[in-house]
C-alpha cells in the first residue's frame, strides 16, 4: 500500500482505535481479577452422622423462617426435611449392598440447582438465581400458579394452600411471615449469609453433619468434603446441577 | 354492538335456560369468594397434586378452542361449500372456549390480583407467558373474524378482501395455542408423563375431535330448538373429521403406551401403570381412566362403520362417546397422574371438592352463557333472510 496521506491517517486511526480496545479489556480484566469470584454456595450432607429422631436442623430452619406447622399433609409447607433413603435416591435401590441405606432418613431441600427449572419457567420470575448460586423466592412477586412446583423435580416447593400464620407458633421477627397463595421453599439462609453467619440449619446441627460454604473456593469446607469423601447429588441425569451433596 | 338487541329477545324456553345458567355462575361464583377468602386449600390439590382439574379442564378446553379450525381450514382452503353455513359456529365457540380457558387459569392463581404481572414483567423464558400471548391473540382474532362475517350477513353484503388473509392467519395460529399448551407441560424435566414430544400431536388429535364431536352436537341441538339447519352434508363431514382425529388420537397413546410400558423405565411407566391399575394399593382415576378408554372404543367402532356413522342417532352418540371419552382423559387424568407419583415417590390421591366442582361448573355456565347470546345472535341476523 502507498503511503500516502490519507491512508497514513486512516492506519494512525486504526491503531490508535485497536490500541484502546485492548487496554480496555486489559482494564475490564485487571479489575475482574482483583474482584473476588462470586462464590456459589453448596452443601455437604454427612448423612451418615444424622442421629435418629434428630430434628434440630428442621426445628432451627422453621423458626429462623417462621415455617408453618400444618398439621394435614396435603396442606403442608417444608423447607428441610426428611424422607427414606429410597424415596430420595429412587434410582440407587440399597437391595444387596449397603442394606443399611434402605429405611434410613435422609434430609431434603432446595438443591439450589445451577440449570434450574423452577426460575426457567416462573413467568413473572417471581423465583430467580442469584449470582451466588441461591434460588430464590419473591414472595410478593409470586402469582400462585405453582408452575415451579410441576417444574421442581425434587419437590422442594411448598405452597400456602391455607394462611400459614395461625400454624407458625412464635413468629420471628427478623424474617417475614407469608400470605396464603404463594409458594416457598429452602433460600439457603441468604439472610444469614448477607450477615456473615451459617444457614441456621447448619449451625444447629449438633453432629456437624451439613457442611456448607463456596463450591468455587478449593479450600471451603465443603469442597475439603467432597475432596476426601465421595458426594453424589439427586437425579444428576436431568441436567439441573444440584449444589446438595450426600456424602457415601 | 347493535346485534346484541338479538340477544335480549328470546322465547320463554330461551330465558329460562339462560336463568339456569346465571343460577349455576352464581353458585360457581360464590363458591371462588369462598376460595378467595380461605385459599386453594378448600380445594383436594395438595403439596403433591399442585394442578388438578382447573388446569386439566383449561387444557381441554384450548383444545376446543383450537378445533374451530377444521371447519375454518376445509372452507378457506379446500372450499368445501358446506362449511360455509357453521364457520362461524365454530368461531364462536373458540371464542367461548378460550374465554373459559383464561377463567379456569384465574380460578387456579393463588394470588389472582397479581395476574396481570405476567405482562408486566413480561418472561420470555416462561411458556407460560407464551401461551397468554397466544390465547389472547386467538381470541382477538376470532372476535374480528366472527364480528366482521356476521355484519356483513347483516347487512348482505360479501366480506370485506382483507379478512381472508386474516382468517388464514388464523389456522396456524390456531394450531399455535394447543402446541404451546403442550409445551406448558412437556418441557418439565421430572414430569415424565409429560416429558414427550408426541405430547403436542396427542393434543391437536384429541382437540381435532373433541372439538367437531362437541360442535356434531350443537348442530343438532340447534336443529332441534332452532330455525338454523347446519345442513346433513356439513354434519356428515364433520363425521369424518372426528372418525380420522379420533383414530389419530388413540394411536398415539398407544404409542405412548407401548413406548413407557415395553421399555420398562420406572419413572415413564409409573404415571400410566397409576392410570390404568393403580399404585401402592391407591386407583382413583383407574375406573375414569377405563371408562375414557371404552368410550373411545365405541366411538371408533360407531365412526369408522360407515353404515353406523351416516345414522344421525349413532353420529349423535359417538359425538357424545368422544367428547366424553376425551374430557376424562385430557380434562382430568392427564393432568393429575402427572403428578403421581411425585418427586418423592409418594403416591397421593388427588379428588376435586365440592366448591372446586361447583367452580368448574361455574365456568362451564359462563361458557354456554357466551356461546348461547354468540349462536342466538347469529341464527337471528340469519332468520331475516
Amino acid at each position: 500500500m502507498k503511503v500516502t496521506r490519507k491512508n497514513f491517517l486512516r492506519l494512525l486511526a486504526g491503531s490508535a482505535a485497536s490500541a484502546a480496545a485492548a487496554g480496555a479489556g486489559k482494564v475490564v480484566q485487571a479489575i475482574r481479577s482483583s474482584l473476588p469470584a462470586a462464590p456459589r454456595w453448596g452443601m455437604a450432607i454427612d448423612f451418615s452422622k444424622c442421629p435418629k429422631g434428630c430434628d434440630a436442623c428442621t426445628k432451627a430452619c422453621r423458626l429462623a423462617h417462621n415455617v408453618p406447622q400444618i398439621p394435614d399433609p396435603n396442606h403442608e409447607v417444608k423447607w428441610i426435611w426428611e424422607e427414606p433413603y429410597e424415596n430420595v435416591f429412587p434410582s440407587q435401590p440399597a437391595e444387596f449392598g449397603r442394606q443399611d441405606l434402605a429405611g434410613s432418613q435422609l434430609l431434603v431441600l432446595c438443591n439450589h440447582c445451577a440449570d434450574p427449572p423452577c426460575t426457567r419457567v416462573c413467568p413473572t420470575q417471581a423465583t430467580w438465581k442469584r449470582d451466588d448460586g441461591i434460588v430464590m423466592m419473591d414472595y410478593h412477586r409470586c402469582i400462585g400458579c405453582r408452575y415451579c412446583m410441576a417444574a421442581c423435580p425434587y419437590g422442594s416447593r411448598s405452597f400456602n394452600w391455607v394462611d400459614p400464620r395461625p400454624y407458625v407458633e412464635t413468629a420471628n421477627p427478623q424474617y417475614p411471615t407469608r400470605t396464603k397463595g404463594v409458594v416457598e421453599k429452602c433460600n439457603f439462609c441468604a439472610e444469614r449469609l448477607a450477615d456473615g453467619l451459617l444457614p441456621a440449619c447448619v449451625e444447629a446441627c449438633p453432629e456437624k453433619a451439613l457442611i456448607f460454604g463456596d463450591l468455587h473456593d478449593e479450600n471451603s469446607a465443603v469442597r475439603q468434603a467432597l475432596r476426601s469423601r465421595y458426594g453424589v447429588r439427586r437425579q444428576p441425569e436431568l441436567g439441573t446441577d444440584p449444589s446438595v451433596f450426600y456424602l457415601v | 354492538m347493535y346485534m346484541l338487541d338479538k340477544a335480549i329477545t328470546g322465547s320463554r324456553r330461551y330465558w329460562s335456560w339462560m336463568l339456569f345458567l346465571l343460577l349455576l355462575t352464581a353458585v360457581g361464583f360464590g363458591c371462588y369468594c369462598w376460595q378467595l377468602r380461605d385459599g386453594l386449600g378448600i380445594t383436594g390439590m395438595s403439596r403433591d397434586v399442585s394442578w388438578g382439574i382447573y388446569v386439566a379442564q383449561f387444557t381441554f378446553f384450548v383444545g376446543i378452542a383450537a378445533s374451530a379450525v377444521m371447519v375454518v381450514l376445509p372452507y378457506y382452503l379446500h372450499d368445501v361449500k358446506q362449511f360455509g353455513k357453521i364457520t362461524i359456529l365454530g368461531e364462536f365457540l373458540a371464542i367461548a372456549a378460550v374465554v373459559m380457558c383464561m377463567l379456569f387459569i384465574f380460578v387456579d392463581m393463588g394470588q389472582p390480583m397479581r395476574v396481570l404481572y405476567v405482562l408486566l414483567y413480561p418472561t420470555l423464558h416462561s411458556m407460560m407467558f407464551w401461551d397468554m400471548l397466544a390465547l389472547g391473540g386467538y381470541l382477538v382474532l376470532n372476535a374480528v373474524i366472527s364480528a366482521v362475517m356476521l355484519d356483513c350477513e347483516y347487512q348482505h353484503l360479501p366480506p370485506p378482501r382483507w379478512l381472508r388473509p386474516v382468517v388464514l392467519f388464523s389456522i396456524p395460529w390456531a394450531v399455535s395455542i394447543h402446541t404451546v399448551t403442550a409445551f406448558l407441560y412437556n418441557g418439565l424435566p421430572g414430569r415424565s408423563l409429560w416429558l414427550t414430544a408426541i405430547l403436542a400431536p396427542r393434543f391437536l388429535a384429541s382437540a381435532f375431535a373433541s372439538g367437531p364431536a362437541l360442535l356434531i352436537l350443537l348442530c343438532l341441538l340447534l336443529r332441534h330448538f332452532t330455525t338454523f339447519d347446519a345442513g346433513d352434508e356439513a354434519i356428515r363431514k364433520l363425521g369424518i373429521i372426528v372418525a380420522y382425529a379420533m383414530s389419530v388420537n388413540v394411536f398415539f397413546l398407544l404409542l405412548e403406551l407401548f413406548t413407557a410400558l415395553y421399555s420398562h423405565v420406572p419413572e415413564h411407566s409409573a404415571p400410566l401403570r397409576y392410570l390404568f391399575f393403580g399404585l401402592e394399593g391407591k386407583h382413583p382415576l383407574v375406573p375414569v381412566m377405563w371408562l375414557s378408554v371404552s368410550m373411545a372404543a365405541a366411538a371408533l367402532v360407531a365412526l369408522l362403520v360407515p353404515a353406523l356413522r351416516k345414522n344421525r342417532r349413532i353420529l349423535a352418540l359417538a359425538s357424545v362417546l368422544v367428547f366424553g371419552s376425551l374430557w376424562l382423559e385430557k380434562g382430568m387424568s392427564l393432568i393429575v397422574a402427572g403428578f403421581v407419583p411425585s418427586p418423592l415417590n409418594h403416591v397421593t390421591v388427588y379428588t376435586p371438592t365440592a366448591p372446586e366442582l361447583a367452580i368448574v361448573v361455574g365456568v362451564w355456565a359462563i361458557g354456554a352463557f357466551i356461546l348461547t347470546v354468540f349462536y342466538k345472535i347469529a341464527i337471528s341476523v340469519r332468520a331475516l333472510d
